[in-house]
């Protein structure tokens, strides 16, 4: 098996190392940087719980390899709180309006709904649900999460308002 | 019971669980790691049926980084079987095939190596070598003398036939003025939880004590998994601080957890095996029921349902575990929401060569609840009587509660008529009616679904007992334990795994409710299985009911012995004081008073300061039976099920595309009943998520088998699972019957919406079928299946 010599950015960090060719962008950013948020659920670029941002574009992580990752900027759930301690308006808004049950696709429907929001700050329903469409979610039936992009979307149009509506919750 | 105030109970509350799923820092079991860690890949069987003539692992042996290669043989000699819900003591079930592989997909070996990938490289490279057998498919064709065995040491493919009758049925047939009878189909479906079934063990040979950590929601699990390793129970610890990313029933991996624990003491490693998504399919034992209804119904001219006839048929798989106990449950809820007068029952579950069932939201009792609103929808065709009209002239009504039905479950409280009627207006029937009639005029096939279905909760183990006289089991007790600390703050911990439910947000609601503290400074934990009190996990829509029983009885131990310590510190009778926000104050002079903080302090420093009686620390725990529970059934199978009963009134439009014969539903609407809602967020979220679950059963979601027996649905591109196109955006429509039985007036809702969507919506797809006078009772009415049914409907009329 050839091995490869990667640098890319995750979450604003530099990363170096080396990767057996066939090891998958997924196996990459989970076993060998420990960064677990993001899942592993079909494998075969379906259900969308691997999804990362990938140079911004939501993609699979599971369908790349992570030689191809090479010089690549890379966001995962893990990266899109402002800092360590804290929540994104999106993730605000996802607790606000309880838009996960088990929380295991919410990382990758966290990614597909900032990939919208980041080209789009005034989502109708129905690019909501095509920005989502490509993630698989059996607990919320999507209603909630659905609300909880709406709800983000209104509050980051307001993001000049005072600090206290910016969505950072009171439960935060 | 009285309209109760509540502080923190059915307000809006942010679930605690939720924070560190955004934060993509949950704890599933596939995000841990241990040094040394090996993994697991398996060598699955080709064949629906064949007999292993041999096992060649030489080369994958061979294989730089390969551990250890596990068949069947040898773990057969060093485990016991698990065996079947019912008395079949002869169908055993290893985690690897033995002797015999019984359905395509079926584990024969187990191949363990230093990475998941060279144990994937290993496995592939273990020879089988098979002698084909003829395989049985078909359910019906099991049934026959003749038909191959799965299990040749049974004897035959049954593995449960009973016939029970309540009632004067076969009086009531003769006398009724119409009898009508029908076959409906559900289809093999599952739950199919986006996250796998998982399992990492440990063993420490120092301790003699195995370390599981696994996605596991299963009832003991624990007492289960120590006996077919042949361990004491106190060698085997769960760990139930793992995230589990969905179950809905079916993460049980109990043959995973048996091979990795074997695994991982023999190999004096820790073990994983993770299933993906192929193995979770396939080979996971997490299939769901596959249920063919033959339904007679005896009625009056005037659309009174006076008996049914039912006989159930489930195609359980290969193997038995829980899958036969799926027929039983249904009993507590025979006749729907209805009243009828008597019940014939009759349940055989037969074994097939396909993957084997576990157990799926509802527990049987969506594809029941969807054999009875067929019924109903057919009685309203056989007299030309509104659907509705029906439905509203069945009903049991307010005023009958509690009611007994037939096979003896009484249902606890209910309001159906209203509940009904809010979700008519809700969803303005009239105008919906208008809209179908007039695309109806354009051409196309329109049509609006009712279903009035039952959501049976409280999880009780009363189907145990009744499909299987051996077993006594007549508790399904469920426990919570609280510590407060000695600067006053609040520990509550819980004793099983969650899978989405919120039992956190549950835990500390309602024991902030009790105490007056805000559930905000609560901390919930869990306790592992060594440390546990008992637990019969989340199943059967009881958490709700059952540890929130249990905390709030906990709770309610600590403020006595609050009450009784602050008393004691003011000089006062306990009479004479009362809890307020955490405090003990005089009655007659509220301005003297202990604090929390005091008290906390006095019970876990002053012992000298401590009333006579209490014990120094403040900790209580309780254990709470099920409500109505502790009874065996009586010798004609009547049984109280389960103690709480939810309703819910689904209404959908659908309009059906008659080349693809794709479903569009929206609007649709759920009127929903399951008593006070402890977090209405929550509730909400779990009825959106089991319509959805719902849509898929009824449209799209099918394990298909071809006639050779070989598996064709291994893939999320041939199991469909909907999406957020597929699903319409749900109103539900809330109503509050307060259940007599519980702390709080709580039901069960994790089962909500799953119960009755697929009878909502078949309704609806027949409704839109009726102009080209087309019926189907099969479900999931995939678009392939409609497109040609209506293909033929266009050939006959032209």
């Amino acid at each position: 098996m050839s091995q490869h010599d990667i640098a890319l950015t995750v979450n604003g960090r530099a990363y170096r190392g080396t990767v057996p060719a066939r090891l998958t962008l997924v196996d990459f950013l989970r076993d060998h940087l420990r960064l677990t948020g993001t899942h592993t659920g079909c494998e075969h670029g379906v259900c969308g719980a691997c999804s990362i941002l990938f140079d911004g574009q939501p993609m699979r992580s599971c369908l790349i390899f992570a030689v191809q990752a090479d010089g690549a900027t890379i966001t995962t759930v893990e990266g899109l709180a402002p800092d360590p301690a804290g929540l994104s308006v999106l993730q605000d808004c996802f607790w606000e309006t309880h838009a996960l049950q088990c929380g295991f696709c919410t990382p990758g429907m966290l990614i597909a709904a900032q990939a919208l929001l980041n080209r789009n700050r005034a989502p109708s329903d129905e690019e909501i649900r095509e920005a989502i469409g490509g993630n698989l979610c059996r607990c919320t039936g999507y209603k909630q999460i659905i609300d909880a992009i709406k709800l983000a979307a209104s509050r980051l149009q307001g993001a000049n308002a005072p600090l206290d509506q910016k969505g950072a919750g009171s439960h935060g | 019971m009285a309209e109760q105030t509540f502080r923190y109970i059915a307000k809006k509350r942010r679930p605690k669980e939720d924070r560190r799923f955004i934060a993509g820092a949950g704890r599933f079991v596939a995000d841990l790691a241990l040094p040394g860690m090996l993994h697991v890949a398996l060598v699955a069987s080709p064949y629906p049926f064949a007999r292993i003539r041999g096992i060649d692992s030489e080369a994958a042996r061979a294989l730089p980084g390969m551990i250890a290669v596990l068949t069947g043989a040898e773990l057969a000699a060093g485990t016991d079987p698990t065996l079947p819900g019912v008395d079949a003591p002869k169908v055993k079930r290893w985690p690897l095939a033995h002797e015999f592989v019984r359905y395509p997909g079926e584990w024969v070996a187990a191949v363990v190596a230093e990475s998941r990938a060279i144990a994937e490289d290993a496995a592939e490279l273990v020879e089988v070598d098979y002698e084909p057998l003829t395989p049985v498919t078909d359910p019906e064709a099991a049934m026959k003398p003749d038909a191959p065995a799965v299990h040749p040491d049974h004897g035959s493919n049954v593995l449960f036939r009973k016939k029970w009758v309540w009632g004067a049925v076969e009086e009531d047939f003769a006398a009724a003025d119409q009898t009508l009878s029908f076959r409906a189909r559900w289809h093999r479906s599952s739950t199919v939880p986006i996250e796998t079934f998982g399992v990492l063990a440990q063993w420490n040979p120092a301790q003699q004590l195995l370390d599981v950590w696994a996605s596991i929601q299963m009832p003991k699990f624990a007492d289960q998994l120590a006996k077919a390793l042949r361990l004491p129970g106190n060698a085997v610890r769960v760990h139930f601080d793992v995230d589990v990313g969905g179950s809905y029933g079916v993460k049980r991996g109990l043959k995973h957890s048996i091979l990795a624990g074997f695994l991982a003491k023999k190999l004096g490693a820790p073990v994983r095996l993770m299933e993906d998504r192929l193995e979770n399919m396939r080979g996971g034992d997490a299939q769901g029921p596959d249920r063919i209804f033959d339904m007679q119904v005896a009625f009056g001219n005037d659309g009174i349902i006076r008996a049914l006839k039912i006989r159930a048929l489930d195609d359980c798989g290969a193997h038995a575990g829980r899958a036969p106990l799926q027929l039983g449950k249904p009993v507590g809820a025979i006749c729907g929401p209805y009243r009828v007068n008597a019940v014939e029952y009759e349940a055989i579950s037969v074994t097939t060569n396909k993957t084997p069932q576990e157990a799926v939201r509802g527990f049987g009792q969506a594809p029941t609840n969807f054999a009875l609103e067929t019924a109903v929808d057919r009685v309203a065709a056989a007299l030309g009587m509104d659907r509705l009209a029906v439905r509203r002239a069945n009903l049991i009504r307010a005023e009958e509660f509690p009611y007994t039905i037939p096979s003896g479950s009484t249902y606890d409280s209910g309001d159906f008529q209203t509940v009904l009627e809010k979700a008519l207006t809700a969803a303005d029937y009239p105008a919906l009616m208008a809209k179908r009639d007039e695309a109806r005029r354009k051409g196309k096939l329109a049509g609006i679904g009712i279903a009035c279905c039952l959501e049976p909760s409280g999880g009780n183990s009363a189907f145990e007992p009744l499909f299987n006289p051996k077993n006594e089991t007549t508790t399904w007790m469920e426990a919570c334990s609280i510590k407060i600390d000695g600067a006053g703050a609040v520990v509550v911990s819980i004793n099983t795994s969650s899978s989405g439910q919120g039992h956190e947000s549950l835990a500390a609601t309602v024991v902030g409710e009790v105490l007056e503290r805000e559930p905000e400074t609560i901390r919930v934990v869990r306790a592992d299985s060594l440390s546990a009190l008992p637990s019969n996990s989340p199943v059967g829509s009881r958490m709700a009911i059952m540890l929130g029983g249990a905390a709030a009885g906990a709770a309610k131990k600590l403020k006595e012995a609050i009450t009784a310590i602050g008393a004691h510190k003011l000089g006062l009778a306990i009479g004479d004081v009362e809890y307020h926000d955490g405090a003990v104050m005089s009655r007659a002079d509220p301005a003297k008073k202990a604090s929390w903080e005091a008290i906390a302090e006095i019970a876990h420093r002053k012992f000298h300061e401590l009333p006579p009686g209490i014990e120094p620390g403040l900790q209580a725990s309780h254990v709470l039976e099920v409500p109505t529970g502790g009874t065996l059934p009586g010798p004609d199978g009547r049984v109280q099920m389960y103690p709480c009963y939810a309703f819910e009134a689904h209404i959908v439009y659908a309009e059906i595309d008659r080349i693809t014969g794709q479903v569009a539903l929206g609007p649709y609407i759920v009127g929903h009943d399951c008593g006070v809602m402890i977090n209405p967020d929550i509730v909400h979220g779990m009825t959106y998520g089991g319509i959805a679950h719902g849509i898929g059963a009824a449209l799209y979601e099918r394990f298909r088998y071809d006639e050779s027996g070989q598996f064709l649905s291994g893939t999320f591109m041939d199991y469909l699972i909907p999406s957020a196109h597929e699903v319409p955006d749900v109103a539900i429509v809330d109503h509050c019957t307060p259940s007599p039985l519980t702390a709080f007036g709580q039901k069960g809702s994790g089962e909500a919406g799953y119960l009755g969507a697929p009878a909502a919506i078949s309704c609806a797809v027949n409704d839109a079928l009726a102009p080209l006078e087309l019926k189907i009772a099969e479900l999931p009415m995939t678009p392939g299946l409609l497109g040609d049914l209506i293909a033929t409907a266009k050939k006959s009329s032209s």
